[in-house]
């Protein structure tokens, strides 16, 4: 009884997949990572939508942060016969095995935000941001927003060690390099907290002549800069003036602040990955394009005048 | 008289640790004793070590009584974190500040129960009944917060972290006034000694008519309280509630502070006022290596270095070498030995 439900099913799944294969991309299984962060959760809410807007029915699997779940999520998806796979993948290393079942069974993967370092042919393409890059937008706003005025910087890290701390400092240093009149002159973690933001620029100002030595801050995420900016207003400043404030990520809370002229500007880590790999995948199975194995997504400058408060109302509900 | 004598003796190692550690920062950031009033509120690096030292006091406080007991308390960074949740909920879904600082308190007060009763009633070890919540905890508050930073901007309860009362800092108010109450009930009544005998022979004290269970119960829902009022300072302070970051890894520094305090982790002997001194000092340091300007990479090395050398100069051996030395050199000649040897 129960193998001939079996065979029926198997059936019913390979007609579908002839089908679809002829058409557009119809079924598309996503391997998430889980909701460590506000961005995360805004990246998952995204994927959704995006799929519901093009008729794609996508297949959610939560991974809750374990890379076994994932090779788990990804062989039921192969089994399942979907069109594509999107994973976000939770390490670099381990992937070749599933990978190469993936390949066998002709299932396109797109790998969203992170890398791994199996061999390239064994992934249709990756989409995700340069971090690197994204500092040197953040520096270069800060060397226009200057105007070869003098000014002393400085910087939040990340947690220290991490990849988005590191190629956001080089990436902003790039920037700044050239430029006389902007100096870094101090660098302390904040570890990518609010707690942490705010205790280290503490002691930035006092150890800066009560923060009149600086003219501007760099946080490496958001979170440290609304932290700092409650530093900066105890300590009788205006942040947004007295101090200019720049960060990175684009999550809702900092554009409240940049609606109230106290942060400048953020460069936005767009949680809109699948827009791209939906885009790359449908141009594929139409007539066959190879995207490039890289496809690096915008990242955006958002300053005060891009209409804060406005941005804050259609980002604060993508669940950040 | 020599009541505060025996007192100072207790803690004057960690009075001169922390002198010497303030001497260096100074040393190193000659600025560093300039206070100002901005705000209305004192405003300076001392003031920074004790307001940002405020929460790993606290924690401190509940922690000194659990290790007096031969206890371990590891939930207190997680009830930090559901307690900043809770408040940060109630505060926004308006049940006013009273209710939502009643909520937050009696949720700390629930988590020690908790802790409690695994201990006390169950019987299982400490480090592994109250490591269930530390795991547990952060999800508790994550369910409670969505996932997300939940934000607040009701003045009432901002006040608590980063107010201020006669231009001291709240925290710090709130930290130095849990330390008074409790050091009082323990100190002025025979409840510090029960929770050392405790420590010292639980089965003894127990035969011996010590309610060891209420008592161990009620030490742990301590302990919740302390990491309740933290957890609200900690939420106030950043106006909003971090599931994943509030109070992280704080309770090592609560139990770090209880050992530069002077107190066995076997239990026995405790002094709150050494533990709180020893969170101080681990806020010196940590505010000392942010004044210095050195690069991020060295901060934990430099902090490490720092314990090390403390606790080094506080182990046993160390006491005994020094004794041993701080006697020869009045003993020089041998005449003089002669008169000390009996």
């Amino acid at each position: 009884m129960k193998s001939t439900k079996a065979i029926l099913w198997a059936g019913v799944l390979a007609s579908m997949l002839v089908m679809s294969s002829s058409a557009l991309a119809q079924t598309v299984g996503f391997s998430q990572i889980g909701s460590e962060s506000g961005w995360r959760a805004a990246e998952t809410t995204l994927t959704l939508q995006q799929a519901k807007d093009r008729g794609i029915d996508l297949k959610f699997a939560d991974a809750q942060q374990k890379q076994e779940n994932q090779i788990k999520a990804l062989r039921s998806f192969i089994a399942q016969g979907v069109d594509a796979i999107l994973i976000a993948p939770v390490v670099a290393t381990g992937w070749d095995a599933v990978l190469e079942e993936a390949k066998e069974a002709e299932i396109p993967v797109i790998l969203l935000d992170r890398m791994v370092d199996s061999s390239d042919d064994l992934y249709l393409t990756a989409v995700g941001s340069d971090l690197v890059h994204e500092g040197s937008v953040a520096g270069q706003w800060l060397v226009d927003e200057l105007a070869g005025k003098d000014c002393n910087v400085v910087e939040l890290q990340g947690t220290t060690g991490s990849s988005p701390a590191i190629d956001r400092k080089n990436g902003f240093e790039q920037a700044i390099s050239g430029h006389a009149n902007i100096k870094l002159i101090r660098s302390q973690t904040g570890d990518f907290t609010r707690t942490k933001g705010k205790e280290v620029m503490e002691s930035f100002l006092k150890a800066e002549d009560g923060g009149k030595n600086i003219c501007a801050l760099y946080a490496h995420n958001d979170d440290m800069a609304v932290g700092a900016i409650q530093a900066i207003k105890e300590a009788g400043l205006k942040p947004g003036q007295d101090i200019l404030v720049v960060s990175i990520d684009a999550v809702p809370d900092i554009f409240q602040a940049m609606a109230a002229g106290e942060a400048n500007a953020t460069v936005e880590l767009t949680p809109n990955m699948a827009g791209p790999a939906f885009d790359a995948l449908a141009a594929f199975m139409k007539d066959g394009t190879m995207p490039p194995k890289f496809i690096q997504t915008e990242s955006k400058l958002y300053t005060q005048a891009d209409d804060p408060q406005a941005v804050y109302e259609q980002k604060k509900d993508l669940g950040y | 008289m020599t009541g505060l004598m025996l007192f100072m003796r207790r803690i004057w190692p960690q009075l001169m640790t922390l002198a010497v550690i303030v001497g260096l920062i100074s040393i190193m950031f000659p600025g560093f004793f300039q206070i100002s009033i901005a705000n209305g509120r004192l405003y300076g690096s001392p003031i920074d070590i004790l307001n940002r030292g405020a929460p790993v006091a606290l924690l401190a406080i509940g922690m000194t009584l659990v290790i007096a007991t031969r206890g371990i308390d590891l939930s207190v960074g997680a009830v930090m974190a559901i307690c900043g949740a809770v408040s940060a909920w109630g505060i926004t879904e308006g049940y006013g500040l009273a209710a939502t600082l009643a909520m937050a308190l009696a949720a700390g007060l629930a988590c020690g129960l908790w802790n409690g009763i695994l201990v006390a009633v169950l019987g299982i070890q400490p480090i592994v009944a109250t490591l269930i919540l530390m795991v547990a905890g952060r999800g508790i508050a994550q369910l409670i917060t969505e996932g997300a930073i939940l934000t607040f901007n009701h003045e009432g309860l901002i006040f608590f972290g980063s107010g201020s009362l006669l231009t001291i800092p709240t925290p710090v108010i709130i930290g130095v006034v849990t330390g008074a109450i409790v050091t009082l009930i323990v100190r002025r009544s025979a409840l510090g000694m029960l929770i050392e005998a405790i420590g010292i022979n639980l089965r003894a004290s127990t035969l011996a008519g010590v309610n060891t269970r209420v008592l161990l119960i009620a030490v742990y829902m301590t302990s919740g309280l302390c990491a309740a009022l933290a957890g609200i300072i900690a939420a106030a302070d950043i106006r909003g509630a971090d599931a994943n970051n509030a109070g992280l890894w704080l309770e090592l520094d609560a139990i770090l502070a209880v050992v530069i305090g002077g107190t066995s982790l076997l239990g026995g002997r405790f002094s709150l006022v050494a533990s709180m001194i020893g969170a101080l000092i681990i806020q010196a340091v940590n505010t000392g290596i942010l004044l210095s300007g050195f690069p991020p990479e060295f901060n934990l090395i430099i902090k490490a270095v720092i314990i090390l050398i403390i606790l080094v100069l506080q182990s046993p051996t160390m006491r005994t070498v020094l004794v041993f030395f701080s006697r020869e050199p009045a003993g020089a000649s041998d005449k003089d030995k002669e008169t000390v040897a009996p």
